[in-house]
């Protein structure tokens, strides 16, 4: 991408989970890093998650799941974004993701996982050097 | 000349020539002390930081107004606090044997986690719940699994919290019922209800239907169990929540008490007398990093409970008030790096807690950050305040930091900051219109970033973290609910769905549906509707339907 657009992003919050302060906090530290942040809010179904993908066609896909939620919907997400032909979208994680479900996030085409304690220069520096496009 | 004023010269003295001089030339480890709530903190207080001589006033006997010094006058030393673990995960089955484990090693009280379906009302088979059924709580969808839940407990020696808001009548409904079947009455019943819908707009959002009919919920909560279940805290009235969700300790309190009193209002606005239904008010608050700062946030609050309920609201029982709390630790203040390091956070925050009075307490598990709690960390979260009850001597002696000058110049502080909060808040029209403007939302928010970004650039340590890092560190095992529950819980629901009379069902569903149109009570209607195993979504679906569903904005 040119240096100059502005990386976009939608920050979301899959599932009924209502833990919002991380996603918050990122979505901010994002904006304060140049980026656009979209935040659709909480309680969002993989149809309303890759609807707001389709209309909105972002650089990033940010999730945020701290319920356990995480190997049902996140999946289900991706799989969402493959029959809709969206293979350019970096899709992030955060939240409570138990290291031992890493590698079968990761199979199914999620890459950068945020847990508790992590520097948010850490998230920014990661979206500026992985994304799709 | 007074004594005070013959006490500032010596301390000028001491300032000039003793302090001056040990510390020129050398640097202190910061510029600036700011606790939690970015009150700045001196290097030392003395009676100059509390000069008014107004004891009786301003902290009084335990037991006697304002409280400050703690809800009953001999406090713990007739029993400890309730040693209370918020537990709940899979199916119903699985947590009564987590609660039979822990009531067998010395827990005095229960308290309910439910699956995060029940608590938005859906049926475990609607597709909003996929993935989430017993993740994060037990599931319960009818009475049938409130039966599973409680089986082989008495329910007339133990009390129970359940952490439960929009959905709470029909669980305490459910609670009810079950006991009616283990032969008894609600009157015996003793437990609390969170059913503090107002902080789940600010702060914890599982909220169902607008905040309106939501009050009106409440307040027929209250009415119904002042009369009938008269043992019961009708509300538990939460701060826990407000600063998980990154509020400072002293917004935690102003918001909280605010809560409180919109809900004081409300009860009073529908007709009931203030003495009937305050007494069975209760509290709830976090207890975070910052060990002085947690103290004088729950002494504050008594006092200023004991100030307005006494003075604003005219209420005359010593019951209504007195403030009376639980308090959990902060698992936000928990890290993922060197877990076990949590332990020892653990214990401050639940010293804290029984310095500053509580009535029952849950200290966490040092695994939070991870997972739910695995059975060997629940087990040391209980160890924990048990060492602390038993072996520490702290509870040997009423309120034992007062007169401590900066314990009474910090809950002095904390109190005016918080009335600086009410003031603003009522000029904003109360707490509902409040909410409506995004006035808790945006306060929480600046403060959970301001939190985030001082730990980034080092202005605030957390050891393993921004200090101290070990590259490699040992993770615990983890407990792993598995998706078998939903499939389980699934087809109990059919089950019974195929067993119950489900044309009385839809009868009681919709009476309830049309005594909801108008004024009246609506727990009897809901109390004869779990009965006959009416589900917790078939009941918040029929009251959606006449009282619609919240809309949040969204701020960053």
């Amino acid at each position: 991408m040119s240096e100059n657009r502005r990386i976009k992003i939608i920050a979301t919050k899959p599932g009924l989970d209502g833990h919002d302060r991380g996603i918050k906090v990122v979505a901010r530290a994002l904006r304060d890093a140049g980026m656009e942040v979209i935040y659709t809010g909480l309680h969002q179904t993989p149809d309303d998650i890759v609807n707001a993908v389709i209309q909105e066609d972002p650089d990033v896909l940010a999730l945020s799941l701290l319920s356990g939620a995480h190997n049902t919907l996140c999946p289900m997400i991706m799989k969402l974004l493959k029959e809709n032909n969206i293979d350019d979208v970096l899709v992030v994680v955060g939240g409570i993701i138990p290291k031992k479900d890493v590698p079968f996030l990761q199979e199914n085409g999620l890459t950068g996982f945020f847990g508790p304690g992590t520097p948010l220069q850490k998230i920014v520096e990661f979206i500026k050097s992985n994304l799709k496009r | 000349m007074t004594e005070l004023d013959d006490f500032f010269k010596e301390l000028t003295k001491w300032e000039e020539n003793v302090l001056e001089k040990s510390i020129k030339g050398k640097e202190m480890r910061q510029m600036q002390f700011k606790n939690l709530s970015d009150i700045e903190i001196k290097g030392l207080y003395t009676p100059l930081d509390i000069k008014e001589k107004i004891y009786m006033e301003k902290l009084g006997f335990p037991g006697q107004f304002p409280f400050t010094r703690g809800a009953y006058p001999s406090m713990y030393r007739g029993q400890f606090w309730t040693m209370r673990q918020f537990a709940g995960m899979g199916t119903a089955e699985q947590t009564n044997k987590r609660y039979k484990f822990l009531i067998g090693h010395g827990q005095t009280g229960l308290s309910v986690a439910f699956s995060l379906h029940t608590i938005y009302g859906y049926e475990a088979s609607d597709k909003r719940a996929l993935g989430e059924v017993g993740k994060e709580g037990v599931a319960i969808d009818t009475l049938k699994d409130m039966e599973i839940l409680f089986d082989g407990i008495d329910l007339s020696k133990i009390s129970t919290s359940m952490t439960i808001n929009a959905p709470a009548s029909i669980l305490l409904s459910m609670y009810i019922a079950v006991a009616e079947k283990q032969g008894i009455p609600p009157e015996k019943l003793r437990g609390t209800i969170q059913n503090d819908i107002l902080k789940e707009y600010i702060a914890q959002k599982s909220w169902i239907f607008p905040p309106e009919p939501s009050m009106r919920l409440i307040v027929d909560t209250i009415e119904y169990c002042t009369k009938y279940v008269p043992q019961w805290y009708t509300i538990s009235i939460s701060g826990y929540h407000i600063r998980e969700a990154g509020s400072t300790a002293v917004q935690e309190l102003a918001f909280t008490l605010a809560d409180g009193f919109a809900y004081v209002e409300a009860a009073i606005e529908k007709g009931l007398n203030i003495d009937d239904f305050a007494p069975r008010l209760s509290f709830f608050f976090n207890s975070h990093n910052n060990f002085f700062e947690e103290i004088c946030k729950y002494r504050a609050a008594r006092r200023i409970w004991a100030n307005h309920m006494r003075d604003k609201y005219n209420a005359k029982k010593k019951e209504s008030i007195r403030l009376r709390f639980h308090t959990q630790t902060a698992g936000v203040s928990l890290t993922a790096q060197e877990p076990e390091n949590n332990i020892v956070r653990v214990t401050l925050q639940g010293l804290a807690a029984v310095l500053g009075g509580t009535q029952s307490l849950h200290t966490n598990s040092f695994d939070e950050a991870l997972c739910l709690p695995t059975e060997k960390a629940a087990k040391i979260a209980l160890r924990t305040q048990q060492i602390i009850a038993y072996e520490s001597g702290v509870a040997d002696t009423v309120d034992p930091l007062s007169g401590s000058y900066y314990i009474e110049w910090l809950t002095d502080k904390m109190e005016q900051q918080a009335e600086e909060y009410f003031k603003r808040i009522e000029e904003l029209g109360g707490v509902i219109p409040a909410i409506h403007k995004n006035f808790f939302q945006t306060e929480i928010a600046n403060a959970a970033y301001k939190y985030q970004r001082e730990i980034d650039t080092n202005k605030r340590f957390i050891i393993g973290v921004n200090k101290f890092q070990s590259e490699k560190f040992e993770l615990p095992d983890l407990l792993d609910i598995e998706e078998a529950v939903s499939e389980h819980q699934i087809n109990r629901l059919n089950e019974i769905k195929k067993t119950r009379d489900n044309e009385r069902v839809n009868m009681l569903l919709a009476k309830l549906k049309e005594a909801a149109k108008g004024t009246e009570n609506l727990i009897p209607y809901i109390l004869d509707a779990v009965k006959e195993y009416a589900s917790v979504g078939e009941i918040i679906g029929a009251l959606k339907e006449v009282f619609g569903v919240y809309k949040e904005q969204q701020i960053i």
